[in-house]
C-alpha cells in the first residue's frame, strides 16, 4: 500500500513538474527514447539513436536526452517508459512497432507527457504515431533485384508479420515481378528484429536454395556479411542503415532511415508548447526515407530505371501500389490505375496476387 | 521439398550447432564439477567480442580462437572468485557475469561494428572428403567443427575413464566427502569453471568469426541460454549434449530451409519447431526415473566451504 501510494506521488510529482515545464524557458525539455535493439546494431536502432543524436546537437544544452536500448517488446516495455515517464520525460520516443500498446497504456496514466510511437497505428490525445513509407524503397530494391538476378530467385527475409513488413514484401514482389516475369519469389519468417546468428541462418538456407537477391527485414548486418563470405553472386541491400562497408557487393544499394528532421520538428513542437496529435507517414519526398548510393556492380540501364523510378516517386508520379493489382486468392484490390490509400496500406494484411504461402498470424 | 539439398542441409546444421555445442560441453564440466554458472550467455559474448577483435587486428582467425577462449576464461574467473573464494550465490553471481558480459562486450566491440572478419577456410580431409554423400557432410567444414566434435569425445573419455575425471565427479556428488577424502574442492572447481569459461568463449568466437560472421552488438541472442537448458535436458552426459545441440540446430535451419522452400506447414509452428523437438527428444531419452534422479550431480549449485 505504502509503494503504492508513494508511486502515485511520485507520478504527481513528475506530471506537476512536466506542466511546469514550458513555464520555465531555461529548463530543459527531456527527451526520451526507446529501442528495441542495442543502440549500434549497424540498423534500425541505430539509426533512430544517430537521429536522436542529430536532435541533441540540433538543441544543444536546450534538452536533455535519456535512452534506453534492448528493451524487450512487451511488460518490459512498460516498465522502461514509466520509469521515463517518473523520471521527468516531456516526450517519448517509443521506436517498435511492438512497443504501441505498451505506449498507449502507459500514456493513459501520464497524461502530461508526450509520447510518439513508431510504425504503429494507436494514437491518443498525447500519443502521435508516426512512420516511414519504406515500401517506396522496397519497390526500387525489387526492380533492380527483378532486373539483375540470374536465378531468378529472389527471397525476403520478414521478422514480425505486421502491416509495414507485408507492404515491404508485397512491393518487393510486385516491382521485381514487373522487371522480370520469371521470378519466383520466397519468403522467411524469423519472428525476431534482431537475432545475427538467425539472421545469418536465414540467409545461408537462402542461398543454397539458389536465391541470388535477398532483401533484409530485420535490423542486423549478419545478411549481408553471410552473403560477403559466401563467396558467391549474391546481393542485398542495406536496411535502415546505408551499411556502405558492405558495398560495392553484396550491397548494392539500401534503404536509410532519417528520423532527424522528425525528430526537431516534434521536440521543437513541445518547447513551444504546440505539439498535438498527429500521424506522420513520410517517404522518400519527404527525405524519411533515403535510397543509398547505387553500387557500380548495378548496370547503368538499371541504375537508370531505378533512377527514374526514384524521381517519379518524389514527384507523385508514380505510387508504388497502382493497379492492376489482385490480392493473392485473385480478387481484385486496385483497378487498372487505382492507387492504394494509406488506409488500406497502414492495415495491410494481406499478400497480392502471385506470391505463394500463407502469412503467419 | 525439391529446392532443399540434403547434403548442404546436413552441412549447415553441424555449423549451426557448433556455438551452443561448445558452450554447453563446458559448461557440463562446470555443473559435474558441482557449480552452476548461469554466466554462459556473457562468457561467450565476451568471447565473441574479443575472438572478432583479435582475429581483425591480427587478421589470424586462430589467434582469435585462442583471445576467445583465453578472455573467456579470464572472465570466469570473476565468477569463480566470488563463489568459490568468497562464497557468493551462485545464481546471482552468474546472472550479474552475463549481465556483466553484455555490457563490456559492447563496449569493446564499439570500434568493430561492420568490420569483416579474415576468412577461416574448410579444411578438406583428405581421402574422406571425397566420399559420394558423407563427405561434403562431414568432412568439409572448418576445423573448428572437427575441435567441437573432438572436445565431446574427449570430455567424455575424462569423465568416464580417467582418475581426474571420477575426481571431479566426485567433487560434484558430494563436496564434503571428497574434501574428506584429501581432494582439493575448490581447486578442482576453479580449473571446471576455466574450462567452462573457454569453452564458451570458443562458442562466442565461432559466431563472431564463422557463422555470422561479423561483430555486431548482442550478437549470442540468447545462444548462451540454449547451450544451458540443453545440459539439463542432456542429463549432465556429454554424448547426449552433442544430439541436442545438433538437434537442436538442425531443427532450426531445417525450419528455415522449409519456409525458404516453400512447405504448407505454418510458419508458427516451424518457428518453435527448435524448441519442442529438442526438448521433448532430450526428455524422453532421458525419461528413466531412477537414473535421471540420479544424473543431476548431487551437490550442484551449493555452496562449499571447508569448515562447514
Amino acid at each position: 500500500m505504502k509503494r503504492r501510494t508513494l508511486l502515485t506521488t511520485t507520478a504527481a510529482a513528475a506530471a506537476l513538474a512536466t506542466v511546469g515545464m514550458p513555464a520555465l524557458a531555461q529548463d530543459p525539455t527531456k527527451v526520451g527514447f526507446i529501442y528495441v535493439g542495442p543502440k549500434n546494431d549497424g540498423g534500425w536502432s541505430q539509426h533512430h539513436h544517430e537521429s536522436a543524436l542529430k536532435m541533441v546537437e540540433h538543441f544543444g544544452d536546450k534538452v536533455e536526452f535519456v535512452f534506453q536500448e534492448s528493451v524487450p517488446e512487451g511488460a518490459d516495455a512498460e516498465r522502461a517508459m514509466t520509469q521515463m515517464a517518473l523520471s521527468g520525460a516531456d516526450i517519448i520516443f517509443t521506436t517498435s512497432f511492438g512497443y504501441m500498446d505498451p505506449t498507449i497504456n502507459v500514456a493513459g496514466r501520464f497524461p502530461d507527457v508526450k509520447f510518439e510511437h513508431a510504425t504503429g497505428y494507436k494514437t491518443a490525445p498525447n500519443v502521435t504515431s508516426y512512420s516511414a513509407r519504406f515500401y517506396e524503397g522496397r519497390a526500387v530494391m525489387g526492380h533492380i533485384a527483378g532486373r539483375m538476378t540470374k536465378t531468378n530467385k529472389i527471397a525476403y527475409i520478414a521478422s514480425f508479420p505486421i502491416p509495414e513488413v507485408i507492404q515491404g514484401i508485397n512491393s518487393s514482389y510486385l516491382h521485381a515481378k514487373r522487371a522480370n516475369p520469371d521470378v519466383e519469389f520466397s519468403v522467411v519468417w524469423l519472428f525476431t528484429w534482431f537475432d545475427p546468428a538467425k539472421e545469418a541462418d536465414a540467409t545461408q538456407a537462402l542461398i543454397d536454395q539458389g536465391n541470388d537477391f535477398i532483401l533484409a527485414h530485420t535490423d542486423s548486418t549478419a545478411p549481408l556479411a553471410t552473403m560477403r563470405a559466401s563467396g558467391k553472386e549474391v546481393y542485398g541491400f542495406g536496411q535502415a542503415a546505408d551499411m556502405a562497408e558492405f558495398g560495392p557487393a553484396p550491397r548494392v544499394s539500401s534503404i536509410i532511415d532519417d528520423w532527424a528532421p522528425y525528430y526537431i520538428e516534434r521536440v521543437q513542437a513541445v518547447m513551444d508548447g504546440t505539439w498535438e496529435t498527429t500521424e506522420t507517414w513520410d517517404g522518400i519526398k519527404d527525405g524519411m526515407v533515403g535510397i543509398g548510393a547505387f553500387s557500380e556492380v548495378i548496370p547503368a540501364d538499371v541504375r537508370a530505371e531505378a533512377q527514374q523510378m526514384v524521381d517519379d516517386i518524389v514527384s507523385g508520379a508514380y505510387h508504388p501500389f497502382t493497379g492492376p493489382i489482385n490480392k493473392q486468392d485473385g480478387s481484385p484490390w486496385l483497378a487498372e490505375g487505382e492507387v492504394a490509400t494509406d488506409g488500406d496500406l497502414l492495415g495491410m494484411g494481406f499478400y497480392i496476387e502471385g506470391l505463394t504461402g500463407e502469412i503467419p498470424s | 521439398m525439391g529446392q532443399i539439398d540434403p547434403i548442404l542441409l546436413l552441412a549447415s546444421l553441424m555449423v549451426a550447432s557448433t556455438p551452443i555445442l561448445f558452450a554447453a560441453i563446458g559448461e557440463l564440466i562446470a555443473e559435474r564439477a558441482g557449480v552452476l554458472n548461469l554466466g554462459v550467455e556473457g562468457m561467450m559474448i565476451i568471447g565473441a567480442a574479443a575472438g572478432f577483435i583479435a582475429a581483425y587486428t591480427t587478421g589470424n582467425p586462430w589467434l582469435g580462437f585462442f583471445m576467445a577462449a583465453v578472455v573467456g576464461a579470464a572472465l570466469s574467473m570473476i565468477f569463480a572468485v566470488l563463489t568459490q573464494l568468497l562464497l557468493s550465490n551462485q545464481v546471482a553471481t552468474g546472472l550479474a557475469l552475463t549481465l556483466f558480459g553484455l555490457g563490456f562486450a559492447s563496449l569493446l566491440g564499439q570500434a568493430y561494428v561492420g568490420k569483416s572478419a579474415p576468412s577461416f577456410p574448410d579444411w578438406h580431409i583428405p581421402g574422406l572428403s571425397e566420399i559420394p554423400v558423407v563427405g561434403p557432410i562431414l568432412f568439409k567444414h572448418d576445423p573448428m567443427v572437427y575441435v567441437s566434435l573432438l572436445l565431446v569425445i574427449a570430455v567424455w573419455f575424462f569423465l568416464n575413464r580417467t582418475r581426474a575425471g571420477l575426481i571431479l565427479r566426485a567433487v560434484g556428488e558430494s563436496h564434503d566427502s571428497a574434501h574428506a577424502l584429501g581432494y582439493k574442492v575448490v581447486r578442482v572447481r576453479m580449473l571446471a569453471i576455466a574450462f567452462g569459461g573457454a569453452c564458451a568463449g570458443l562458442g562466442g568466437a565461432y559466431l563472431s568469426l564463422v557463422r555470422v560472421p561479423n561483430w555486431t552488438e548482442g550478437i549470442t541472442a540468447g545462444a548462451g541460454w540454449i547451450a544451458l537448458a540443453i545440459v539439463v535436458f542432456a542429463s549432465w552426459r556429454p554424448g547426449r549434449v552433442l544430439a541436442g545441440a545438433y538437434l537442436f540446430g538442425g531443427v532450426a535451419v531445417l525450419q528455415l530451409n522449409l519456409q525458404a522452400a516453400g512447405i504448407a506447414i505454418p510458419v508458427e509452428i516451424l518457428s518453435m519447431s527448435p524448441y519442442v523437438i529438442t526438448i521433448v527428444v532430450l526428455v524422453i531419452i532421458s525419461s528413466d526415473r531412477r537414473r535421471a534422479a540420479a544424473s543431476a550431480p548431487a551437490s550442484l549449485g551449493r555452496v562449499f566451504h571447508a569448515s562447514s
